[in-house]
C-alpha cells in the first residue's frame, strides 16, 4: 500500500486501510490463542495483542523491496508486511503448505517475496541481518531500505550496539524500530538496561524520534519521516515506539510478575479501541467498521479452515531439504 | 605451470570472484586498507573499490550476522575472521542463522556466503589464536566446512565456495600463507565434498585434511624407506566429506589411520572412524588409529606446543601400529 506524505492527514481510505490491517494482527492472534489453548498450535507462541499500531504503522511506510528482519513476537510484522494468511496459518499449525513447509512455526515465518526475511528465536538476531540486508541495498543500488523490529529486552545485547555502529559508519539505509513494552521476557525493563535507546542512538550519531506506540497515526507520521531519511541516504534512523504487551512474554504464561493494577489498566492503552474513538468523530460510519470487522473475520476464518486441511509434512522431503543440494553427511 | 604461494592463491580466488561477479562483496576486520592481517586481501581495495570492499570494526557477532543478512538480500559476501579462535563470537549468526535461514524457511531462500579464517597452532600464538575449531561446524546441519591443504586446491575450492549456494566456512592455516605450490592448470575437478589422492600407496591408507595433509605426505616419504608405501587421501571438505573415496582406499590397504591437527576428542576424526567401523567393518585389517592434539588448549611456549602438535614420528608411529 502507498501511504500518504507526511504531515498531511490521513485519507479516510488510508484510515479504514489502518483499522483492517490492525484488526487484522488482532484477530489473527485471539484465533492463535484460542488454536493454542486447544492444542492445535503446537510448540511456544509470542503475542503481540496490543502492539498493532507499531507493525501496521511502520510497515504501511514502506514499499514491497523494502526488507524486514522480525523477532519471536513477530506475528505483526509478518502480516503487515504482506505474508499470505492462509499460508501464515498453515505455518503456525505446523503444516506442509505452510509458507515454510511447517519447519519453522510461529518463531521463523519468512516470506523473501514480500521482504520479509523472518521471524527469529534470537533475541537481537535480526539486527545483525537488517545490517545486512541495508548492505545489499546500498551495493545494488535499489532504493530499498531495510527495518528491523526488537523489544526493549534486545537493548542490552551486545549486536545491537555492534550493529548502531556499523551501521552509522557504513550509512546504511536502515530503520531500527524498538518496541518498548516495558517488559524483557519476564522483568521490567528499568531492571535490565540503564541507559535508554534514543541516547544510545544519539552516541552513534543516529538521529531518532519516540512516539506513542499505540497511537497509530503517530508512529505512522514517524516512520514515514524515518525511512524517507534512510532512504535518501541519510543513514541509519531510529524509532522507538512505546508500547504495551498486553499478553505474557508466550501464550500460557500467567504473568504473576505483573501487578493487578497494571493488567487493568492495559485497555486504556488499546491501540484498536483508541483508533475506533478517533474515526468515529471521522466521516467513517459505524457500518463502514462493521464491514471491515465482518471481512477480517472472514478471513480468519478461511485461513483455518486451509490451516486444518493442511497436510503433515513430508519428513524425507525435509531432511533432504537442508542443503540447495542433497544430503551433508 | 607458475609456483603460488597459499595466501596469493587466495587472493587470486577472490580477485576473480569480485571481478566476475558484482554481487560479491567483501569485509572483515583489516582487509581493505591494511590488505588482510596476513596480506590475503591486499590490493582489493584498490581494485574493486570501497563499496564491496570494506573494513569493519572489530564485531565479530555483526561482521557474520551482516553476512548472513547480506546473503539472503542477494549478495554473495566473502567475510574474514582473523583467527579462528574468534568464530565463538560469532556462532550465533553461523548456527543459528545461516545454517538453518534454507531449511527452516522451507526453502524460500539460500544463503550463499562464505566465512574465511585460518586455524593452527605452530607459530606459537597461544590458546586463543591457535585452535582447530572446524568440528564444531561440521557437527551443524546446513553448514559445509573447507579445509584446503595447497595454494592450487584454496584456488579452485574457494572460487567453489563462493559460487556455492550454501553458507560455506573456509578455514586456512596461518602456518601455510607463505607455502609455495604448482598452480594446476588442468579443469580437474576441486569439488566441495570430494576428496583427491594425495600419494598412492597400498599398504595403509592416512586420511587427512588441511596442512595436516603434509605432515601424512612427510611422514608416508620416510615411511617409504621401510618398504612401507601408505596411501594419503585429502578430504578437502569434511562438511560433506568424501566417505565413498576413504572407503574405497580402505578396501585397498586394510588399515586406517586418521590424522589432524584438532584435538582428538570428539573431533572429525571420530566421526571418520565410526564411520568406517560401521560401513568398512570388513575390510578392516586393525583396529583404526587417530592422530591428532591431545585433550588441552594449545599451549604458547614453543617446548610444549612443539609436543602438543601431530607431527610425523606421531603419524609413523601410528602407522606401524596399524601394521604391527
Amino acid at each position: 500500500m502507498k501511504s500518504t506524505k507526511a504531515g498531511k492527514p490521513a485519507s479516510k481510505s488510508q484510515l479504514l486501510d489502518f483499522y483492517e490491517r490492525m484488526l487484522l494482527v488482532r484477530e489473527a492472534e485471539n484465533k492463535l490463542s484460542s488454536l493454542f489453548a486447544d492444542g492445535e498450535v503446537p510448540g511456544f507462541i509470542h503475542l503481540s495483542i496490543g502492539q498493532e499500531a507499531v507493525c501496521v504503522g511502520v510497515t504501511a511506510a514502506l514499499e514491497k523491496q523494502d526488507t524486514l528482519a522480525s523477532n519471536h513476537r513477530g506475528h505483526g510484522h509478518a502480516l503487515s508486511k504482506g505474508v499470505e494468511l492462509e499460508s501464515f496459518f498453515l505455518e503456525i499449525m505446523g503444516k506442509e503448505e505452510g509458507i515454510c513447509g511447517g519447519r519453522g512455526g510461529s518463531m521463523h515465518v519468512a516470506d523473501m517475496s514480500v521482504g520479509m526475511l523472518g521471524a527469529n528465536g534470537i533475541v537481537g538476531a535480526g539486527i545483525p541481518l537488517a545490517i545486512g540486508s541495508a548492505l545489499a541495498h546500498q551495493v545494488r543500488k535499489n532504493d530499498a531500505i531495510a527495518v528491523v523490529f526488537f523489544g526493549d529486552g534486545a537493548l542490552a545485547e551486545g549486536v545491537l550496539h555492534e550493529s548502531f555502529n556499523l551501521a552509522a559508519l557504513w550509512k546504511l539505509p536502515v530503520l531500527f524500530v524498538c518496541e518498548n513494552n516495558g517488559w524483557s521476557e519476564f522483568s521490567p525493563a528499568n531492571l535490565q538496561f540503564v541507559a535508554n535507546v534514543r541516547d544510545l542512538a544519539k552516541a552513534f550519531d543516529i538521529p531518532s524520534q519516540c512516539v506513542d506506540g499505540n497511537e497509530i497515526l503517530d508512529v505512522h507520521k514517524a516512520a514515514e519521516e524515518l525511512t524517507a531519511a534512510a532512504r535518501r541516504g541519510d543513514g541509519p534512523q531510529l524509532l522507538e515506539c512505546i508500547t504495551h504487551r498486553v499478553r505474557g512474554h508466550f501464550e500460557g504464561d500467567p504473568q504473576k510478575y505483573r501487578t493487578e493494577e497494571e493488567m487493568t489498566s492495559l485497555s486504556e492503552h488499546d491501540p484498536i479501541t483508541k483508533f475506533e474513538k478517533l474515526v468515529a468523530t471521522k466521516r467513517i460510519t459505524k457500518k463502514e467498521m462493521q464491514s471491515v470487522r465482518d471481512k477480517i473475520n472472514q478471513k480468519i476464518s478461511n485461513a483455518v479452515d486451509a490451516g486444518r486441511g493442511g497436510s503433515d509434512p513430508d519428513f524425507e522431503r525435509a531432511r533432504t531439504d537442508v542443503y540447495t543440494a542433497g544430503e551433508g553427511l | 605451470m607458475a609456483e603460488v604461494r597459499y595466501a596469493k592463491a587466495i587472493n587470486m580466488a577472490l580477485d576473480e570472484a569480485l571481478s566476475e561477479d558484482p554481487s560479491v562483496v567483501l569485509f572483515g576486520e583489516d582487509v581493505a586498507q591494511a590488505g588482510g592481517p596476513f596480506g590475503v586481501t591486499r590490493g582489493l581495495l584498490d581494485k574493486h573499490g570501497e563499496l564491496r570492499v570494506r573494513d569493519t570494526p572489530i564485531s565479530e557477532a555483526t561482521i557474520v550476522g551482516a553476512a548472513v543478512g547480506a546473503a539472503m538480500s542477494g549478495l554473495k559476501p566473502v567475510v574474514e575472521i582473523m583467527f579462528m579462535d574468534f568464530v565463538a563470537i560469532s556462532m550465533d549468526a553461523l548456527v543459528n542463522q545461516a545454517a538453518k535461514a534454507r531449511f527452516m524457511f522451507g526453502g524460500q531462500c539460500t544463503v550463499p556466503m562464505v566465512l574465511r579464517t585460518p586455524h593452527g597452532g605452530g607459530v606459537n600464538a597461544g590458546p586463543q589464536h591457535s585452535q582447530c575449531l572446524e568440528a564444531w561446524f561440521a557437527h551443524i546441519p546446513g553448514l559445509k566446512v573447507v579445509v584446503p591443504s595447497n595454494p592450487s586446491d584454496a584456488n579452485k575450492l574457494l572460487k567453489a565456495a563462493i559460487a556455492d549456494p550454501d553458507p560455506v566456512i573456509f578455514i586456512e592455516n596461518k602456518a601455510m600463507y607463505s607455502l609455495k605450490g604448482e598452480m594446476s592448470e588442468t579443469e580437474e575437478d576441486v569439488a566441495i565434498g570430494k576428496a583427491r589422492i594425495a600419494r598412492s600407496g597400498t599398504d595403509v591408507t592416512i586420511v587427512s585434511y588441511g596442512a595436516a595433509v603434509n605432515t601424512a605426505l612427510a611422514a608416508a616419504k620416510t615411511l617409504a624407506q621401510s618398504n612401507i608405501e601408505a596411501e594419503v587421501i585429502d578430504l578437502r571438505s569434511i562438511q560433506p566429506w568424501d566417505e565413498a573415496a576413504v572407503l574405497e582406499s580402505l578396501s585397498r590397504t586394510h588399515r586406517l589411520v586418521i590424522l589432524h591437527e584438532a584435538v582428538t576428542s570428539f573431533g572429525v576424526g571420530a566421526e571418520i572412524a565410526a564411520r568406517m567401523a560401521d560401513i568398512g567393518f570388513d575390510e578392516l585389517d586393525a583396529p583404526i588409529v587417530r592422530v591428532g592434539a591431545p585433550f588441552m588448549p594449545v599451549p604458547f611456549a614453543k617446548s610444549l606446543e612443539s609436543q602438543y602438535l601431530p607431527n610425523t614420528d606421531k603419524v609413523i608411529a601410528a602407522v606401524e601400529q596399524v601394521l604391527a
